[in-house]
Protein backbone atom coordinates (compact mmCIF):
# COMPACT_ATOMS: atom_id res chain seq x y z
CA UNK A 1 0.00 0.00 0.00
CA UNK A 2 1.94 3.03 -1.25
CA UNK A 3 -0.87 5.50 -1.26
CA UNK A 4 -1.03 6.77 1.94
CA UNK A 5 -2.53 10.58 1.88
CA UNK A 6 -0.56 12.74 4.04
CA UNK A 7 -2.03 15.63 6.15
CA UNK A 8 0.24 18.18 4.32
CA UNK A 9 -1.70 17.03 1.31
CA UNK A 10 -4.91 17.91 2.71
CA UNK A 11 -6.03 20.41 0.42
CA UNK A 12 -5.79 17.56 -2.54
CA UNK A 13 -7.46 15.27 -0.37
CA UNK A 14 -10.36 17.75 0.34
CA UNK A 15 -10.81 18.91 -3.00
CA UNK A 16 -10.46 15.20 -4.66
CA UNK A 17 -12.78 13.69 -2.12
CA UNK A 18 -15.36 16.98 -3.10
CA UNK A 19 -15.41 15.82 -6.83
CA UNK A 20 -15.62 12.43 -6.47
CA UNK A 21 -18.77 11.50 -5.84
CA UNK A 22 -19.82 12.22 -9.48
CA UNK A 23 -17.06 10.22 -11.19
CA UNK A 24 -17.33 7.51 -8.55
CA UNK A 25 -21.21 7.36 -9.30
CA UNK A 26 -20.60 7.00 -12.70
CA UNK A 27 -18.15 4.19 -12.31
CA UNK A 28 -20.31 2.61 -9.50
CA UNK A 29 -23.57 2.73 -11.87
CA UNK A 30 -21.67 1.43 -14.38
CA UNK A 31 -20.72 -1.91 -12.58
CA UNK A 32 -23.81 -2.31 -10.91
CA UNK A 33 -25.35 -2.25 -14.54
CA UNK A 34 -22.89 -4.61 -15.91
CA UNK A 35 -23.56 -7.00 -13.03
CA UNK A 36 -27.42 -7.52 -13.53
CA UNK A 37 -26.92 -8.13 -17.23
CA UNK A 38 -24.37 -10.85 -16.36
CA UNK A 39 -27.23 -12.42 -13.86
CA UNK A 40 -30.13 -11.61 -15.75
CA UNK A 41 -29.17 -12.32 -19.24
CA UNK A 42 -28.66 -16.23 -18.96
CA UNK A 43 -32.10 -16.04 -17.21
CA UNK A 44 -33.48 -14.05 -20.89
CA UNK A 45 -31.69 -16.34 -22.82
CA UNK A 46 -33.42 -18.87 -21.54
CA UNK A 47 -36.77 -17.56 -21.70
CA UNK A 48 -36.14 -16.12 -25.26
CA UNK A 49 -35.19 -19.63 -26.34
CA UNK A 50 -38.29 -21.14 -25.00
CA UNK A 51 -40.15 -19.17 -27.77
CA UNK A 52 -37.73 -19.53 -30.67
CA UNK A 53 -37.63 -22.30 -33.03
CA UNK A 54 -35.39 -25.13 -33.00
CA UNK A 55 -33.24 -23.52 -36.12
CA UNK A 56 -33.58 -20.11 -33.97
CA UNK A 57 -32.41 -21.78 -30.51
CA UNK A 58 -29.21 -23.05 -32.24
CA UNK A 59 -28.51 -20.18 -34.59
CA UNK A 60 -26.58 -17.54 -32.43
CA UNK A 61 -27.20 -15.33 -34.55
CA UNK A 62 -30.45 -14.86 -33.86
CA UNK A 63 -30.35 -12.97 -30.30
CA UNK A 64 -33.20 -11.35 -28.56
CA UNK A 65 -35.45 -10.10 -31.13
CA UNK A 66 -37.42 -12.50 -33.52
CA UNK A 67 -40.85 -13.43 -34.40
CA UNK A 68 -42.48 -15.48 -31.17
CA UNK A 69 -43.54 -19.36 -30.96
CA UNK A 70 -45.36 -21.48 -28.81
CA UNK A 71 -44.59 -24.42 -30.73
CA UNK A 72 -42.19 -25.73 -27.92
CA UNK A 73 -45.16 -25.00 -24.90
CA UNK A 74 -47.47 -26.70 -27.27
CA UNK A 75 -45.18 -30.04 -28.35
CA UNK A 76 -44.19 -30.66 -24.50
CA UNK A 77 -47.42 -30.08 -22.90
CA UNK A 78 -49.53 -32.45 -25.96
CA UNK A 79 -46.25 -34.68 -24.65
CA UNK A 80 -48.01 -34.93 -21.37
CA UNK A 81 -45.19 -35.88 -18.96
CA UNK A 82 -44.37 -31.97 -18.14
CA UNK A 83 -47.68 -31.19 -16.75
CA UNK A 84 -48.13 -34.32 -14.95
CA UNK A 85 -44.87 -33.39 -13.20
CA UNK A 86 -45.74 -29.82 -12.33
CA UNK A 87 -48.63 -31.35 -10.88
CA UNK A 88 -46.59 -33.85 -8.46
CA UNK A 89 -44.17 -30.96 -7.67
CA UNK A 90 -46.74 -28.89 -6.53
CA UNK A 91 -48.57 -31.41 -4.61
CA UNK A 92 -45.20 -32.70 -2.93
CA UNK A 93 -44.13 -29.13 -2.38
CA UNK A 94 -47.38 -27.66 -1.12
CA UNK A 95 -47.96 -30.40 1.60
CA UNK A 96 -44.43 -31.16 2.49
CA UNK A 97 -43.98 -27.46 3.25
CA UNK A 98 -47.10 -27.42 5.08
CA UNK A 99 -46.54 -30.36 7.14
CA UNK A 100 -43.04 -28.66 7.91
CA UNK A 101 -43.93 -25.08 9.17
CA UNK A 102 -46.64 -27.20 10.88
CA UNK A 103 -43.97 -29.16 13.35
CA UNK A 104 -41.32 -26.43 12.65
CA UNK A 105 -42.72 -23.29 14.00
CA UNK A 106 -43.34 -24.61 17.63
CA UNK A 107 -40.22 -26.12 17.77
CA UNK A 108 -38.64 -22.63 16.57
CA UNK A 109 -40.41 -20.75 19.23
CA UNK A 110 -39.86 -23.16 21.84
CA UNK A 111 -35.93 -22.99 20.86
CA UNK A 112 -35.87 -19.33 20.53
CA UNK A 113 -37.87 -18.17 24.06
CA UNK A 114 -36.56 -20.75 26.01
CA UNK A 115 -32.63 -20.31 24.85
CA UNK A 116 -31.82 -24.26 23.43
CA UNK A 117 -29.40 -23.22 21.49
CA UNK A 118 -27.97 -26.64 21.45
CA UNK A 119 -30.77 -28.65 19.47
CA UNK A 120 -30.03 -25.97 16.95
CA UNK A 121 -27.06 -28.23 16.18
CA UNK A 122 -29.22 -30.54 14.75
CA UNK A 123 -29.80 -28.49 12.13
CA UNK A 124 -26.42 -28.16 11.47
CA UNK A 125 -25.77 -32.18 11.33
CA UNK A 126 -28.74 -31.65 8.69
CA UNK A 127 -26.54 -29.58 6.61
CA UNK A 128 -23.89 -31.57 6.53
CA UNK A 129 -24.61 -35.28 6.17
CA UNK A 130 -24.88 -35.56 1.84
CA UNK A 131 -28.10 -36.94 0.79
CA UNK A 132 -26.45 -39.77 -0.47
CA UNK A 133 -25.93 -41.26 2.52
CA UNK A 134 -29.59 -41.08 3.83
CA UNK A 135 -30.92 -42.18 0.48
CA UNK A 136 -30.22 -46.09 0.61
CA UNK A 137 -31.21 -46.58 4.02
CA UNK A 138 -34.58 -44.45 3.34
CA UNK A 139 -34.67 -46.64 -0.11
CA UNK A 140 -34.25 -49.98 1.89
CA UNK A 141 -37.11 -48.68 4.59
CA UNK A 142 -39.11 -47.14 2.01
CA UNK A 143 -38.76 -50.22 -0.03
CA UNK A 144 -39.71 -52.81 2.89
CA UNK A 145 -43.21 -50.53 3.80
CA UNK A 146 -43.97 -50.80 0.30
CA UNK A 147 -43.97 -46.62 -0.41
CA UNK A 148 -41.07 -46.23 -3.04
CA UNK A 149 -42.68 -44.27 -5.80
CA UNK A 150 -45.44 -43.02 -3.74
CA UNK A 151 -46.04 -39.10 -2.68
CA UNK A 152 -45.68 -40.14 0.73
CA UNK A 153 -41.92 -40.86 0.57
CA UNK A 154 -41.28 -38.02 -1.82
CA UNK A 155 -43.00 -35.86 1.30
CA UNK A 156 -41.10 -37.16 3.67
CA UNK A 157 -37.88 -36.95 2.17
CA UNK A 158 -38.41 -33.14 1.16
CA UNK A 159 -39.50 -32.46 4.60
CA UNK A 160 -36.38 -33.46 5.64
CA UNK A 161 -34.53 -30.44 4.09
CA UNK A 162 -37.59 -28.12 5.25
CA UNK A 163 -38.08 -28.80 8.85
CA UNK A 164 -34.31 -27.04 9.49
CA UNK A 165 -34.64 -24.77 7.10
CA UNK A 166 -37.73 -23.35 8.76
CA UNK A 167 -36.38 -24.00 12.03
CA UNK A 168 -33.39 -22.01 11.31
CA UNK A 169 -35.39 -18.93 9.80
CA UNK A 170 -37.94 -18.83 12.56
CA UNK A 171 -35.55 -19.35 15.59
CA UNK A 172 -33.99 -16.54 14.52
CA UNK A 173 -37.48 -14.25 13.51
CA UNK A 174 -38.67 -15.26 17.56
CA UNK A 175 -35.54 -14.12 18.88
CA UNK A 176 -36.30 -10.93 17.27
CA UNK A 177 -39.97 -10.51 18.83
CA UNK A 178 -40.09 -8.44 22.05
CA UNK A 179 -41.15 -11.06 24.78
CA UNK A 180 -43.02 -8.66 26.68
CA UNK A 181 -46.33 -8.91 24.78
CA UNK A 182 -46.44 -12.69 25.19
CA UNK A 183 -45.84 -11.54 29.01
CA UNK A 184 -48.41 -9.19 29.38
CA UNK A 185 -50.59 -11.37 27.95
CA UNK A 186 -49.94 -14.01 30.25
CA UNK A 187 -50.31 -11.77 33.10
CA UNK A 188 -53.67 -11.47 31.48
CA UNK A 189 -54.39 -14.88 32.20
CA UNK A 190 -53.05 -16.68 28.96
CA UNK A 191 -51.34 -19.68 29.17
CA UNK A 192 -48.23 -19.95 27.89
CA UNK A 193 -49.32 -22.29 24.88
CA UNK A 194 -52.16 -19.82 24.54
CA UNK A 195 -49.65 -17.18 24.40
CA UNK A 196 -48.05 -18.59 21.74
CA UNK A 197 -51.07 -19.36 19.68
CA UNK A 198 -52.79 -16.12 20.38
CA UNK A 199 -49.65 -13.71 20.12
CA UNK A 200 -46.84 -15.11 18.86
CA UNK A 201 -47.85 -16.83 15.92
CA UNK A 202 -49.65 -13.67 14.71
CA UNK A 203 -46.65 -11.56 15.00
CA UNK A 204 -44.70 -14.87 13.06
CA UNK A 205 -46.98 -14.57 9.90
CA UNK A 206 -44.43 -12.82 7.73
CA UNK A 207 -41.67 -14.63 8.81
CA UNK A 208 -43.65 -18.07 8.35
CA UNK A 209 -44.63 -16.76 5.00
CA UNK A 210 -40.94 -16.32 3.95
CA UNK A 211 -39.63 -19.60 5.45
CA UNK A 212 -42.79 -21.63 3.92
CA UNK A 213 -41.59 -19.62 0.52
CA UNK A 214 -38.15 -20.83 0.75
CA UNK A 215 -39.19 -23.85 1.86
CA UNK A 216 -41.27 -24.93 -0.98
CA UNK A 217 -38.62 -23.38 -3.65
CA UNK A 218 -36.17 -26.09 -2.00
CA UNK A 219 -38.58 -28.46 -2.47
CA UNK A 220 -39.53 -27.73 -6.24
CA UNK A 221 -35.92 -27.44 -6.73
CA UNK A 222 -34.99 -30.88 -5.72
CA UNK A 223 -33.11 -33.60 -8.06
CA UNK A 224 -31.77 -36.36 -5.95
CA UNK A 225 -34.12 -37.28 -3.92
CA UNK A 226 -37.13 -37.62 -6.65
CA UNK A 227 -34.55 -39.25 -8.39
CA UNK A 228 -34.18 -42.25 -6.63
CA UNK A 229 -37.58 -42.13 -4.50
CA UNK A 230 -40.15 -41.45 -6.98
CA UNK A 231 -41.66 -43.26 -10.32
CA UNK A 232 -42.79 -42.21 -13.77
CA UNK A 233 -46.22 -41.05 -11.64
CA UNK A 234 -44.47 -39.09 -9.14
CA UNK A 235 -41.56 -37.71 -10.53
CA UNK A 236 -41.01 -33.98 -9.76
CA UNK A 237 -40.10 -31.35 -13.06
CA UNK A 238 -36.58 -31.45 -12.31
CA UNK A 239 -36.20 -35.39 -13.14
CA UNK A 240 -38.66 -34.84 -16.02
CA UNK A 241 -36.15 -31.70 -17.54
CA UNK A 242 -33.14 -34.31 -16.60
CA UNK A 243 -34.50 -36.94 -18.92
CA UNK A 244 -35.54 -34.66 -21.37
CA UNK A 245 -32.04 -33.88 -22.01
CA UNK A 246 -31.15 -37.96 -21.99
CA UNK A 247 -33.05 -38.53 -24.49
CA UNK A 248 -34.17 -35.71 -26.46
CA UNK A 249 -30.81 -33.61 -26.35
CA UNK A 250 -31.13 -32.03 -29.54
CA UNK A 251 -34.73 -30.47 -28.78
CA UNK A 252 -33.45 -27.30 -27.36
CA UNK A 253 -36.38 -25.09 -27.88
CA UNK A 254 -38.30 -28.14 -25.54
CA UNK A 255 -35.63 -28.03 -23.32
CA UNK A 256 -36.02 -23.99 -22.50
CA UNK A 257 -39.56 -24.21 -23.02
CA UNK A 258 -39.74 -26.78 -19.50
CA UNK A 259 -37.13 -25.27 -17.78
CA UNK A 260 -38.81 -21.46 -18.67
CA UNK A 261 -42.17 -23.42 -16.64
CA UNK A 262 -39.92 -24.46 -14.06
CA UNK A 263 -38.54 -21.10 -13.11
CA UNK A 264 -41.29 -18.79 -14.25
CA UNK A 265 -42.89 -19.01 -10.45
CA UNK A 266 -39.57 -18.52 -9.16
CA UNK A 267 -39.41 -15.74 -10.66
CA UNK A 268 -42.63 -14.08 -9.85
CA UNK A 269 -41.97 -15.00 -6.13
CA UNK A 270 -38.66 -12.95 -6.72
CA UNK A 271 -40.80 -10.11 -7.89
CA UNK A 272 -42.96 -10.02 -5.02
CA UNK A 273 -41.17 -10.70 -2.26
CA UNK A 274 -37.48 -9.61 -2.73
CA UNK A 275 -37.30 -8.57 1.02
CA UNK A 276 -38.70 -10.56 3.01
CA UNK A 277 -37.21 -13.50 0.69
CA UNK A 278 -33.78 -11.90 1.55
CA UNK A 279 -34.05 -11.49 4.90
CA UNK A 280 -34.66 -15.11 5.23
CA UNK A 281 -31.61 -16.37 2.80
CA UNK A 282 -29.46 -14.80 5.00
CA UNK A 283 -31.60 -15.36 8.75
CA UNK A 284 -28.79 -15.73 11.45
CA UNK A 285 -25.66 -15.07 9.69
CA UNK A 286 -24.84 -11.96 11.39
CA UNK A 287 -25.54 -13.22 14.90
CA UNK A 288 -22.43 -15.32 14.63
CA UNK B 1 -24.32 -17.02 26.35
CA UNK B 2 -26.40 -17.57 29.03
CA UNK B 3 -28.14 -14.71 31.00
CA UNK B 4 -28.97 -15.40 34.85
CA UNK B 5 -32.26 -13.14 35.12
CA UNK B 6 -33.50 -14.13 31.65
CA UNK B 7 -36.72 -12.68 31.08
CA UNK B 8 -38.05 -16.04 29.39
CA UNK B 9 -36.73 -17.45 33.33
CA UNK B 10 -39.78 -17.63 35.16
CA UNK B 11 -41.97 -18.58 31.85
CA UNK B 12 -39.21 -21.39 31.87
CA UNK B 13 -39.04 -23.10 35.24
CA UNK B 14 -43.42 -23.27 34.79
CA UNK B 15 -43.40 -24.89 31.03
CA UNK B 16 -40.92 -27.14 30.48
CA UNK B 17 -43.51 -29.87 29.34
CA UNK B 18 -44.55 -27.50 26.97
CA UNK B 19 -41.69 -27.01 25.45
CA UNK B 20 -40.79 -30.27 25.03
CA UNK B 21 -44.19 -30.85 23.64
CA UNK B 22 -43.75 -27.94 20.68
CA UNK B 23 -39.88 -29.21 20.49
CA UNK B 24 -40.54 -33.12 20.00
CA UNK B 25 -42.32 -33.29 16.58
CA UNK B 26 -39.52 -31.70 14.85
CA UNK B 27 -36.49 -32.98 16.39
CA UNK B 28 -38.18 -36.66 16.63
CA UNK B 29 -38.50 -36.36 12.62
CA UNK B 30 -35.07 -34.71 11.94
CA UNK B 31 -33.76 -37.11 14.75
CA UNK B 32 -35.66 -40.26 12.90
CA UNK B 33 -34.62 -39.22 9.46
CA UNK B 34 -31.11 -39.10 9.71
CA UNK B 35 -30.04 -41.50 12.90
CA UNK B 36 -31.22 -44.68 11.40
CA UNK B 37 -29.80 -43.90 7.82
CA UNK B 38 -26.51 -42.73 9.98
CA UNK B 39 -26.04 -46.70 12.10
CA UNK B 40 -27.33 -48.17 8.80
CA UNK B 41 -24.81 -46.58 6.60
CA UNK B 42 -21.85 -47.44 8.93
CA UNK B 43 -23.09 -51.13 9.03
CA UNK B 44 -23.34 -51.18 5.57
CA UNK B 45 -19.47 -50.03 5.14
CA UNK B 46 -18.25 -53.39 6.87
CA UNK B 47 -20.47 -55.77 4.92
CA UNK B 48 -19.89 -56.24 1.15
CA UNK B 49 -23.90 -55.23 0.54
CA UNK B 50 -24.51 -56.00 -3.23
CA UNK B 51 -27.14 -55.56 -5.66
CA UNK B 52 -30.66 -55.90 -4.41
CA UNK B 53 -31.49 -53.82 -1.34
CA UNK B 54 -32.65 -56.86 0.73
CA UNK B 55 -30.09 -59.22 -0.54
CA UNK B 56 -27.89 -60.25 2.17
CA UNK B 57 -24.95 -59.08 3.57
CA UNK B 58 -21.72 -60.27 4.55
CA UNK B 59 -19.60 -58.58 7.43
CA UNK B 60 -16.31 -57.97 5.57
CA UNK B 61 -14.28 -56.18 8.07
CA UNK B 62 -12.51 -52.85 6.21
CA UNK B 63 -11.86 -53.76 3.32
CA UNK B 64 -14.30 -51.51 1.76
CA UNK B 65 -12.45 -48.58 3.47
CA UNK B 66 -8.95 -50.37 1.67
CA UNK B 67 -10.64 -50.59 -1.17
CA UNK B 68 -11.83 -47.24 -1.44
CA UNK B 69 -8.41 -45.80 0.19
CA UNK B 70 -5.97 -47.51 -2.55
CA UNK B 71 -8.22 -46.91 -5.20
CA UNK B 72 -6.05 -44.35 -7.61
CA UNK B 73 -8.51 -44.48 -10.22
CA UNK B 74 -11.89 -43.18 -9.11
CA UNK B 75 -11.59 -42.47 -5.60
CA UNK B 76 -8.71 -40.42 -5.28
CA UNK B 77 -9.06 -38.65 -8.63
CA UNK B 78 -12.83 -37.66 -6.70
CA UNK B 79 -11.60 -36.22 -3.64
CA UNK B 80 -9.27 -34.41 -5.64
CA UNK B 81 -12.02 -32.45 -7.88
CA UNK B 82 -14.18 -32.17 -4.65
CA UNK B 83 -11.15 -30.04 -3.36
CA UNK B 84 -10.48 -28.33 -6.51
CA UNK B 85 -13.87 -27.43 -7.53
CA UNK B 86 -14.42 -26.66 -3.64
CA UNK B 87 -11.66 -24.27 -3.48
CA UNK B 88 -12.32 -22.81 -6.81
CA UNK B 89 -16.07 -21.93 -6.50
CA UNK B 90 -15.31 -20.70 -2.91
CA UNK B 91 -12.64 -18.59 -3.75
CA UNK B 92 -13.76 -16.75 -6.36
CA UNK B 93 -17.74 -16.57 -4.86
CA UNK B 94 -15.95 -14.98 -1.77
CA UNK B 95 -13.83 -12.22 -3.68
CA UNK B 96 -16.44 -11.22 -6.01
CA UNK B 97 -19.66 -11.46 -3.65
CA UNK B 98 -17.61 -9.43 -1.25
CA UNK B 99 -16.27 -6.72 -3.98
CA UNK B 100 -20.21 -6.80 -5.35
CA UNK B 101 -21.03 -6.46 -1.22
CA UNK B 102 -18.74 -2.88 -1.06
CA UNK B 103 -20.25 -1.99 -4.44
CA UNK B 104 -23.94 -2.24 -3.41
CA UNK B 105 -23.05 -1.52 0.33
CA UNK B 106 -24.49 2.86 -0.12
CA UNK B 107 -28.03 3.19 -0.88
CA UNK B 108 -28.72 3.90 -4.80
CA UNK B 109 -32.18 4.17 -6.53
CA UNK B 110 -32.68 0.84 -8.28
CA UNK B 111 -31.59 -1.26 -5.51
CA UNK B 112 -34.54 -3.10 -4.99
CA UNK B 113 -34.34 -4.33 -8.63
CA UNK B 114 -30.49 -5.00 -8.61
CA UNK B 115 -31.50 -7.31 -5.17
CA UNK B 116 -34.36 -8.73 -7.28
CA UNK B 117 -32.27 -9.88 -9.83
CA UNK B 118 -29.36 -11.42 -7.43
CA UNK B 119 -31.56 -13.67 -6.12
CA UNK B 120 -33.04 -15.37 -9.13
CA UNK B 121 -29.80 -17.34 -9.84
CA UNK B 122 -30.36 -18.45 -6.00
CA UNK B 123 -33.90 -19.46 -6.25
CA UNK B 124 -33.83 -21.41 -9.50
CA UNK B 125 -33.96 -24.70 -10.13
CA UNK B 126 -30.13 -25.99 -10.36
CA UNK B 127 -31.07 -28.41 -13.53
CA UNK B 128 -33.01 -25.95 -15.14
CA UNK B 129 -29.81 -23.89 -14.68
CA UNK B 130 -27.54 -26.54 -16.01
CA UNK B 131 -29.74 -27.03 -18.88
CA UNK B 132 -29.60 -23.53 -19.79
CA UNK B 133 -26.12 -23.38 -19.82
CA UNK B 134 -25.33 -26.28 -21.65
CA UNK B 135 -27.33 -24.54 -24.35
CA UNK B 136 -24.99 -20.98 -23.75
CA UNK B 137 -21.33 -22.92 -23.85
CA UNK B 138 -22.54 -25.51 -26.97
CA UNK B 139 -19.44 -25.24 -28.66
CA UNK B 140 -20.76 -24.71 -31.92
CA UNK B 141 -24.50 -23.30 -31.69
CA UNK B 142 -23.81 -21.24 -28.27
CA UNK B 143 -23.91 -17.68 -27.73
CA UNK B 144 -20.78 -18.09 -25.25
CA UNK B 145 -18.31 -18.79 -28.20
CA UNK B 146 -19.92 -16.08 -30.28
CA UNK B 147 -19.51 -13.54 -27.56
CA UNK B 148 -15.78 -14.41 -26.79
CA UNK B 149 -15.60 -14.46 -30.65
CA UNK B 150 -15.94 -10.76 -30.50
CA UNK B 151 -13.46 -10.15 -28.11
CA UNK B 152 -11.13 -11.30 -29.88
CA UNK B 153 -11.04 -14.98 -27.85
CA UNK B 154 -11.16 -18.42 -29.97
CA UNK B 155 -13.51 -20.67 -29.52
CA UNK B 156 -13.68 -23.16 -26.34
CA UNK B 157 -15.47 -26.35 -26.16
CA UNK B 158 -16.42 -25.73 -22.15
CA UNK B 159 -18.21 -28.76 -21.05
CA UNK B 160 -17.33 -30.56 -24.45
CA UNK B 161 -13.94 -31.40 -23.52
CA UNK B 162 -12.06 -33.70 -20.56
CA UNK B 163 -9.84 -30.92 -19.43
CA UNK B 164 -12.33 -27.91 -19.30
CA UNK B 165 -15.57 -29.56 -17.79
CA UNK B 166 -14.43 -29.05 -14.17
CA UNK B 167 -13.56 -25.46 -14.75
CA UNK B 168 -16.18 -24.41 -16.43
CA UNK B 169 -18.70 -25.63 -13.87
CA UNK B 170 -16.96 -24.10 -11.09
CA UNK B 171 -17.85 -20.62 -13.07
CA UNK B 172 -21.63 -21.64 -13.19
CA UNK B 173 -21.40 -22.15 -9.40
CA UNK B 174 -20.20 -18.81 -9.32
CA UNK B 175 -23.04 -17.32 -11.46
CA UNK B 176 -25.31 -19.02 -9.14
CA UNK B 177 -23.95 -18.44 -5.82
CA UNK B 178 -22.33 -15.41 -5.74
CA UNK B 179 -24.89 -13.31 -5.34
CA UNK B 180 -25.83 -15.76 -1.54
CA UNK B 181 -22.39 -14.48 -0.66
CA UNK B 182 -23.28 -11.03 -1.52
CA UNK B 183 -26.27 -10.98 0.29
CA UNK B 184 -25.23 -12.21 3.36
CA UNK B 185 -22.27 -9.99 3.96
CA UNK B 186 -25.01 -6.70 2.76
CA UNK B 187 -27.06 -8.11 5.37
CA UNK B 188 -23.80 -8.09 7.71
CA UNK B 189 -22.71 -4.90 6.13
CA UNK B 190 -26.03 -3.39 7.91
CA UNK B 191 -25.32 -3.76 10.69
CA UNK B 192 -21.76 -2.28 11.78
CA UNK B 193 -21.50 0.84 13.49
CA UNK B 194 -20.43 3.96 11.48
CA UNK B 195 -18.51 5.32 14.46
CA UNK B 196 -14.92 3.65 13.17
CA UNK B 197 -14.90 4.06 9.39
CA UNK B 198 -15.91 7.76 10.47
CA UNK B 199 -12.86 7.92 12.67
CA UNK B 200 -10.79 6.45 10.10
CA UNK B 201 -11.60 9.15 7.57
CA UNK B 202 -10.50 11.46 10.27
CA UNK B 203 -7.20 9.69 10.63
CA UNK B 204 -6.72 10.33 6.52
CA UNK B 205 -6.77 6.85 5.58
CA UNK B 206 -7.85 6.25 2.35
CA UNK B 207 -10.94 4.13 0.94
CA UNK B 208 -8.62 1.11 0.36
CA UNK B 209 -7.40 1.01 3.57
CA UNK B 210 -10.82 2.04 5.42
CA UNK B 211 -11.49 -1.24 3.89
CA UNK B 212 -8.81 -3.35 4.62
CA UNK B 213 -7.67 -2.21 8.08
CA UNK B 214 -11.54 -1.39 9.43
CA UNK B 215 -14.65 -2.61 7.91
CA UNK B 216 -13.22 -6.68 6.56
CA UNK B 217 -11.95 -7.00 10.73
CA UNK B 218 -15.84 -6.28 11.22
CA UNK B 219 -16.96 -8.09 8.76
CA UNK B 220 -14.68 -11.27 9.88
CA UNK B 221 -18.31 -13.12 11.53
CA UNK B 222 -20.17 -12.96 8.54
CA UNK B 223 -17.17 -13.70 6.30
CA UNK B 224 -17.06 -16.95 8.49
CA UNK B 225 -20.65 -17.65 8.27
CA UNK B 226 -20.87 -17.13 4.34
CA UNK B 227 -17.83 -19.53 4.29
CA UNK B 228 -18.74 -22.39 5.88
CA UNK B 229 -21.93 -22.21 4.67
CA UNK B 230 -21.03 -22.47 0.66
CA UNK B 231 -17.98 -24.65 1.79
CA UNK B 232 -20.56 -27.34 2.90
CA UNK B 233 -22.58 -26.75 -0.08
CA UNK B 234 -19.59 -26.84 -2.66
CA UNK B 235 -18.26 -30.08 -1.23
CA UNK B 236 -21.84 -31.76 -2.16
CA UNK B 237 -22.38 -30.01 -5.32
CA UNK B 238 -24.21 -32.63 -7.52
CA UNK B 239 -27.17 -31.49 -9.46
CA UNK B 240 -25.48 -29.31 -11.68
CA UNK B 241 -22.19 -31.89 -12.48
CA UNK B 242 -25.22 -34.80 -12.69
CA UNK B 243 -27.07 -32.56 -15.12
CA UNK B 244 -24.23 -31.37 -17.79
CA UNK B 245 -22.20 -34.63 -17.21
CA UNK B 246 -24.23 -37.64 -16.49
CA UNK B 247 -23.34 -40.64 -14.78
CA UNK B 248 -19.73 -40.82 -13.69
CA UNK B 249 -19.39 -37.22 -14.03
CA UNK B 250 -18.66 -37.82 -17.99
CA UNK B 251 -16.78 -40.17 -20.06
CA UNK B 252 -13.30 -39.80 -18.46
CA UNK B 253 -14.93 -39.44 -15.39
CA UNK B 254 -13.66 -35.51 -15.55
CA UNK B 255 -16.19 -34.15 -12.92
CA UNK B 256 -16.56 -36.88 -10.98
CA UNK B 257 -16.41 -35.50 -7.54
CA UNK B 258 -17.13 -37.76 -3.81
CA UNK B 259 -20.66 -37.13 -4.17
CA UNK B 260 -20.94 -38.30 -7.96
CA UNK B 261 -18.76 -40.89 -7.00
CA UNK B 262 -20.87 -42.23 -3.88
CA UNK B 263 -24.01 -41.57 -6.06
CA UNK B 264 -23.08 -43.75 -9.16
CA UNK B 265 -21.57 -46.76 -7.06
CA UNK B 266 -25.06 -46.70 -4.92
CA UNK B 267 -27.51 -46.28 -7.94
CA UNK B 268 -25.89 -47.01 -10.79
CA UNK B 269 -23.35 -50.22 -9.29
CA UNK B 270 -25.13 -51.01 -6.69
CA UNK B 271 -22.61 -51.24 -4.63
CA UNK B 272 -23.49 -50.73 -1.20
CA UNK B 273 -20.99 -51.82 0.70
CA UNK B 274 -18.08 -49.84 -0.88
CA UNK B 275 -20.54 -46.57 -1.41
CA UNK B 276 -21.32 -46.45 1.75
CA UNK B 277 -17.27 -46.68 2.80
CA UNK B 278 -16.79 -43.52 0.54
CA UNK B 279 -19.76 -41.96 1.87
CA UNK B 280 -18.74 -42.10 6.14
CA UNK B 281 -15.31 -41.15 4.84
CA UNK B 282 -16.55 -38.24 2.71
CA UNK B 283 -18.91 -37.25 5.79
CA UNK B 284 -15.61 -37.42 8.07
CA UNK B 285 -14.12 -34.96 5.27
CA UNK B 286 -16.50 -32.45 5.13
CA UNK B 287 -16.76 -32.67 9.37
CA UNK B 288 -13.29 -32.42 9.72
CA UNK B 289 -13.50 -29.06 6.91
CA UNK B 290 -16.01 -27.71 9.16
CA UNK B 291 -14.11 -27.94 11.93
CA UNK B 292 -11.27 -26.46 11.18
CA UNK B 293 -13.28 -23.32 9.22
CA UNK B 294 -15.16 -22.74 12.81
CA UNK B 295 -11.71 -22.98 14.40
CA UNK B 296 -9.62 -21.25 12.07
CA UNK B 297 -12.96 -18.19 12.16
CA UNK B 298 -13.06 -18.09 15.87
CA UNK B 299 -9.45 -17.53 16.43
CA UNK B 300 -9.99 -14.35 13.79
CA UNK B 301 -12.24 -12.96 15.84
CA UNK B 302 -10.96 -13.00 18.78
Amino acid sequence: MSVISVPAQSAVVAVRRRRRPSGWSWVRGGAITLVCLVFALPIVWMFAAAFKTNAQVTDPSVGLVFTPTLDNFRAIIDGGQILQAMANSLIVGVVSTALSALIAVPAAWAVGRFRMRSTGSLVLVARIVPAVSLLVPWYYLFAQAGLVGTYTVLVLSHMFVSVPLILWIMIGFFEGLPIELEEAARVDGLSAFGAFLRIALPLAAPGTATASVLAFVASWNNFMFALVLADEDTETVPVTLFSFISYASTDWGGLMAAATLMTVPVVVVALLAQKHLVAGLTAGATKG
Amino acid sequence: MRFPTSPAATIERSHRTLRWAMLTPALAFVGLMIAFPLVYTVYLSITDAFGAVNAGARPVGLQNYGDALTDGRRFWPAVWRTVVFTIGAVLLETVLGLALAMLMRKAFRGMRWVRTVLIVPLLATPVAIAILWLLILDPTNGIANRMLAVVGIGPQEFLGSVSGSLPTLVLIDVWQWTPMITLLLLAGLSTLPEEPEEAAVVDGANAWQRFRHVVLPMLVPTLATALVLRTVDALKTFDILYATKGPGGGSAFEVETLNVLAYGLTFDYQEYGLASAVLVLFTLFIIGIVVLLRRRAGRSES
